[in-house]
């Protein structure tokens, strides 16, 4: 019997990490609603946003029936502090301008979209069918990404400075991705999730290939951090936290 | 009692709020009707899953079974198999087009970034057809137009923008 409650344990930690993430980055591509360089691209990255926060609902909402004390999706988003989410250190990076927004988004989708294949051929079927969902939604967020660090890399001097110096500093938020911790192999064993050290052969191909077309250089030995699967964040969480969840803290129960 | 094929009759006027063109059922997104005694359970596959048009279909359903004296209706979500716009009615594509949405060309979804350079380097990448002048001489402006499930294209020829309803 006890194995079976900490595997639930454990797969409630494995989903928030992939609903946590999901929720953070939307989050942050939804603050570029209003704000992108064109009206194109503001609609897309609003777009973006919105099947990231779709995948949220799926995987927090899995995560709440599994833990099995009545919260839902929204009470999981909205109600807990910052040291209980589970999301990846990369996507809580401020957006920075449009080339480091850009930039970030190319590194994770390049993970995500691999990532959701191998969720795709989990035991348990309701892991299965939110990752087939989400991954054709995925391909095309990979496709425009991976277009955009193509064409800013190789572009005029100045967007491939920019291009460069975003990649110079969310790349130490790249190796967490690819780094199974226990919780990660014990899913992994059980044959629920996929230990995230696989995903790094087709990581590292997809990046490769792109930042190569693109003219840009990955930094070389660079120090990576991690913690964010494990709840340590950086401050940065705090403040998106605060702007995300003041409504539902100042009026808990709101309903409209 | 209500029969099943009539349930389906009504669903076939129930609009995608959208994309009022075609119905729910013409979208494909309807994929099971059953009458349990006096309750009708309609499944209901949502499009993309962030896709905010879903709670207001489930809405236009159940407002529209009630309208038509149905006393129980109750939705189920089914996630799997994952809609695809392969599920779109022959009929509905030609609504589509002539409403100004070039419809989803089959087989040609994105399924990542080195098959769809493949693709480009290859020489097959994707051609939209206009849907207001039919040249083929059009290009993609964005991969998101003005909802998740549309990408933004212009047409060279007649030079008007429209909306591309992408495979997925």
């Amino acid at each position: 019997m006890e194995t079976v409650v900490d595997l639930d344990a454990m797969l409630f930690e494995g989903l928030c990490r992939m609903g946590d993430t999901t929720l953070v980055l939307g989050h942050r591509v939804s603050e570029w609603c209003g704000h992108a360089p064109v009206l194109e691209e503001d609609i897309a990255l609003a777009n973006m946003a919105l099947d990231l926060i779709g995948q949220t609902q799926l995987w927090l909402g899995l995560a709440g029936e599994v833990e099995g004390k009545g919260r839902d999706a929204d009470m999981l988003a909205f109600r807990r502090d910052a040291w209980e989410f589970r999301n990846l250190l990369l996507v809580e990076r401020p957006n920075g301008d449009f080339g480091q927004t850009l930039m970030r988004q190319f590194l994770f989708d390049a993970w995500h979209q691999p990532m959701l294949k191998a969720l795709e051929g989990s035991n348990d079927p309701r892991i299965a069918e939110i990752a087939a969902k989400a991954g054709r939604e995925v391909a095309y967020h990979l496709e425009r990404s991976a277009d955009l660090v193509i064409r800013l890399g190789d572009g005029t001097a100045e967007s491939h400075k920019r291009m460069q110096t975003a990649l110079d500093r969310l790349w130490p938020y790249t190796g967490e991705m690819m780094t199974s911790d226990a919780t990660d192999r014990a899913l992994s064993e059980a044959g629920v999730m996929a230990a995230p050290d696989t995903i790094r052969p087709q990581w590292e191909a997809v990046v490769g290939e792109v930042l190569g077309e693109a003219t840009l250089k990955a930094p070389e030995g660079a120090y990576m951090h991690k913690g964010g699967k494990q709840g340590t964040h950086s401050e940065h969480l705090g403040h998106m936290l605060a702007t995300m969840q003041w409504l539902q803290r100042a009026y808990p129960d709101a309903k409209w | 009692m209500v029969s099943v094929a009539q349930v389906w009759d009504w669903l076939d006027e129930v609009p995608d709020p959208e994309i009022p063109v075609i119905s729910v059922t013409d979208l494909g997104i309807v994929r099971d009707v059953t009458v349990e005694g006096e309750t009708v359970v309609v499944t209901v596959t949502p499009t993309y899953s962030g896709c905010p048009a879903t709670s207001v279909i489930n809405f236009e359903i159940e407002k529209a079974l009630r309208d038509k004296g149905v006393a129980e209706v109750r939705l189920e979500r089914q996630l799997d198999p994952p809609w695809t716009t392969d599920w779109l009615k022959p009929e509905a594509r030609e609504k589509l087009r002539a409403y100004g949405i070039a419809p989803p060309i089959d087989g040609t979804r994105a399924e990542g970034v080195v098959e769809g350079r493949i693709k480009r380097l290859t020489g097959a990448a994707l051609t939209v057809p206009c849907p207001r002048c039919g040249s083929e001489d059009t290009q993609k402006v964005s991969q998101f137009g003005s909802t998740p499930c549309k990408a933004a294209y212009q047409c060279r020829s007649c030079l008007e923008p429209f909306d591309y309803f992408k495979c997925i």
